[in-house]
């Protein structure tokens, strides 16, 4: 029906845009694995970052990769605290309340970015923003290709962590089996802020990958963060390798759906993906313990 | 009928406002308060009595909004009866979601992100379907008559939502003392142990889920006659999702005059906020954000709890005060 010439570059580039999908994905499961929540305020974190990156570049001239590096940090650090001191104490350590409080993180953040900056939408300009690459079956833009790269290479960096180091022990113990961990002397409230910490940079970074090709104003990060639901659920909760998988896939659909019904359908094509996981294979498509 | 005492004071209360106050915008406010506690005593039923927390009863007060307003102006269909037909549909669409949902057995997160999704499937058709006037809206023609309830007088619409609200806080107060809200605040209370005694879970949810999704959207065909405009954006956005959660945890989740008392607090917080700082997008929604955060911390059964404790507070008192007293006269 469709000649290859258009397929493959669609496919292509879902592919490029359903990596950095599956970073913010990666953020989310992993707070979820081990915090037990959906983390609803990863929207709005996502929104914060990206006017981070947006005005590192404006005010600072900092390239958006450049200002990855910075951010990482700073956003993992935001995210421990907002653990810490916000959402633990808040919650009382009920599911239900962790929920609200962190729907409740997700208004302000959001809304003090509508305040602060307006409804308007800005952009920046790379000078790589519209440079291509040709790869003999489709030209792709440098940026997705760029952030393609550094999503999967943010991912190995977190499996080193999850898997090499006693921090990543520990929060895998305090995942698997939170009263034991206390038992044997960990912390777990240090333990859920790290774990926020670490999924709160994963939205730093994707935000800096974003940034060169995307646009921001306060509510962007709602659109990525109900993707990222939905590849989190598609690849089962609590997942790394269903959360990269199930970025990609989700990356693919967009873009054929896109393509096949236009901008705005394009959308719903993932919230039926969402509803009907939900519903038949609450537990993903990978079968992760939920 | 002792129980329902309390009910008929604070409703007589408020029905004698518009007779002292006569500002518009003083009625206005209270009007939005009022329409917001409605919507409010919806999610109450199902997430302060059932313990299911929806993050999207847009999905119900859109479609209340959307099906008054379309069946009047594309088929000529009197305003009452769309109103009515505006409850239905949304009681259909909640034991549709809800049908769906607690057979897949989703709870927790997974139901708050699903209906979350639902709100939002809606919310792109509704913004792109031609019934709804897609980006555009729909706009119901102005038409000053009782029969096409709509009134020149702000009075005459708070005697409407009054009404509204004080059909819901009975029917919060009659499922609180029936066999039927037993079982609910069980399901809530521990799920697995309620299935154990023979409850059966799954129904109780989706007829709590109807009876919600039918307040909330009798919230929302009001705001049709009232406002006369809807769209994709008002209908099914997230604000309201995030106004019918907010009331009833502010004012005090699983209480029959939670979410009443978290409305008016939540809108003067809201306002307070705008006199404050200075009437910006977002801010009352800031304040929001933040009273949300500051009740799950500080007051978990929002201010009905509050004035529990206060009262169980000064009930002690007295007798803790006045035995030194008494030990003065006896001793």
């Amino acid at each position: 029906m469709l000649s290859p010439v258009i397929l493959i570059p669609a496919i292509l580039n879902g592919l490029l845009t359903g990596a950095v999908y599956a970073l913010i994905a990666l953020g989310l499961t992993l707070i979820y694995g081990v915090l037990h929540i959906i983390n609803f305020a990863h929207g709005a974190l996502l929104s914060a970052a990206m006017f981070a990156a947006f005005f590192a570049f404006h005010q600072f001239g900092l390239d958006p990769y450049v200002a990855a590096f910075l951010l990482a940090p700073a956003f993992f650090a935001f995210g421990y605290a907002l653990q810490r001191l916000v959402i633990g104490p808040a919650s009382h350590g009920d599911d239900r309340n962790m929920l609200l409080v962190t729907l409740g993180i997700a208004i302000v953040v959001e809304n003090a970015l509508l305040y602060a900056f307006r409804a308007d939408t800005r952009t920046i300009d790379v000078p790589y923003a519209f440079q291509t690459i040709d790869f003999g079956v489709a030209f792709l833009a440098v940026p997705r290709v760029i952030g393609f790269a550094a999503a999967f290479a943010v991912a190995l960096l977190l499996w080193v962590i999850m898997n090499l180091t006693d921090a990543g022990k520990a929060i895998r113990a305090v995942a698997k089996e939170k009263l034991g961990a206390e038992l044997v002397g960990i912390d777990v409230a240090h333990i859920y802020a790290m774990t926020f910490g670490l999924g709160t940079a994963c939205v730093a970074v994707a935000a800096c990958l974003l940034i060169p090709t995307y646009y921001v104003n306060p509510n962007v990060g709602d659109a990525f963060v109900l993707v990222a639901f939905t590849i989190v659920v598609l690849g089962g909760m609590g997942s790394v390798p269903g959360a990269l998988i199930g970025g990609l896939i989700v990356g693919v659909v967009e873009s054929l759906s896109g393509l096949f019904l236009g901008e705005s359908l394009g959308q719903i094509g993932i919230f039926l993906i969402f509803i009907a996981v939900l519903l038949v294979r609450p537990n993903g498509l990978f079968g992760a313990k939920a | 009928m002792r129980a329902y005492l309390p009910i008929a004071v604070v409703v007589a209360a408020l029905a004698a406002v518009p007779l002292v106050v006569h500002s518009n915008v003083a009625l206005n406010f209270l009007v939005v308060a009022l329409l917001i506690a409605l919507a409010g005593q919806g999610w109450n039923i199902l997430g302060g009595y059932g313990g299911q927390y929806s993050f999207g009863h847009a999905a119900f007060f859109g479609t209340g909004a959307y099906v008054t307003a379309v069946l009047q102006v594309r088929y000529g269909v009197n305003a009452w009866v769309g109103f009515i037909a505006g409850i239905a549909a949304a009681a259909a669409v909640g034991a549709f979601i809800g049908a769906l949902v607690f057979r897949a057995r989703l709870r927790g997160s997974y139901f708050a992100l699903v209906t979350l999704a639902f709100a939002e499937v809606l919310r792109i058709v509704a913004s792109v379907a031609p019934i709804t006037g897609a980006g555009v809206g729909t706009l119901i023609k102005l038409d000053l008559r009782a029969g096409a309830l709509q009134f020149d007088s702000r009075a005459v619409f708070y005697w409407v939502i009054l009404a509204l609200v004080a059909v819901s806080l009975v029917i919060a107060q009659l499922l609180e003392r029936s066999r039927f809200g037993a079982w609910l605040i069980a399901v809530r209370e521990n799920e697995d142990a309620a299935r154990a005694l023979g409850v059966d879970a799954t129904m109780v949810k989706l007829g709590a889920m109807t009876l919600s999704a039918a307040i909330t959207g009798a919230a929302g065909c009001f705001y049709a006659q009232y406002f006369l405009f809807v769209d994709a954006g008002i209908a099914y956005g997230t604000w309201i999702s995030i106004q019918a959660l907010l009331t009833p945890i502010v004012g005090g989740a699983g209480t029959v005059f939670g979410p009443l008392l978290g409305a008016l607090v939540v809108k003067a917080f809201g306002e307070g906020a705008k006199v404050i700082a200075g009437d910006a997008p977002g801010l009352d929604l800031i304040a929001y954000g933040a009273a949300l955060i500051l009740v799950i911390a500080f007051a978990r059964r929002g201010v009905m709890g509050a004035i529990a404790d206060v009262r169980k507070w000064l009930m002690r008192r007295p007798a803790s005060s006045s035995s030194p007293a008494r030990e003065a006269i006896h001793g």
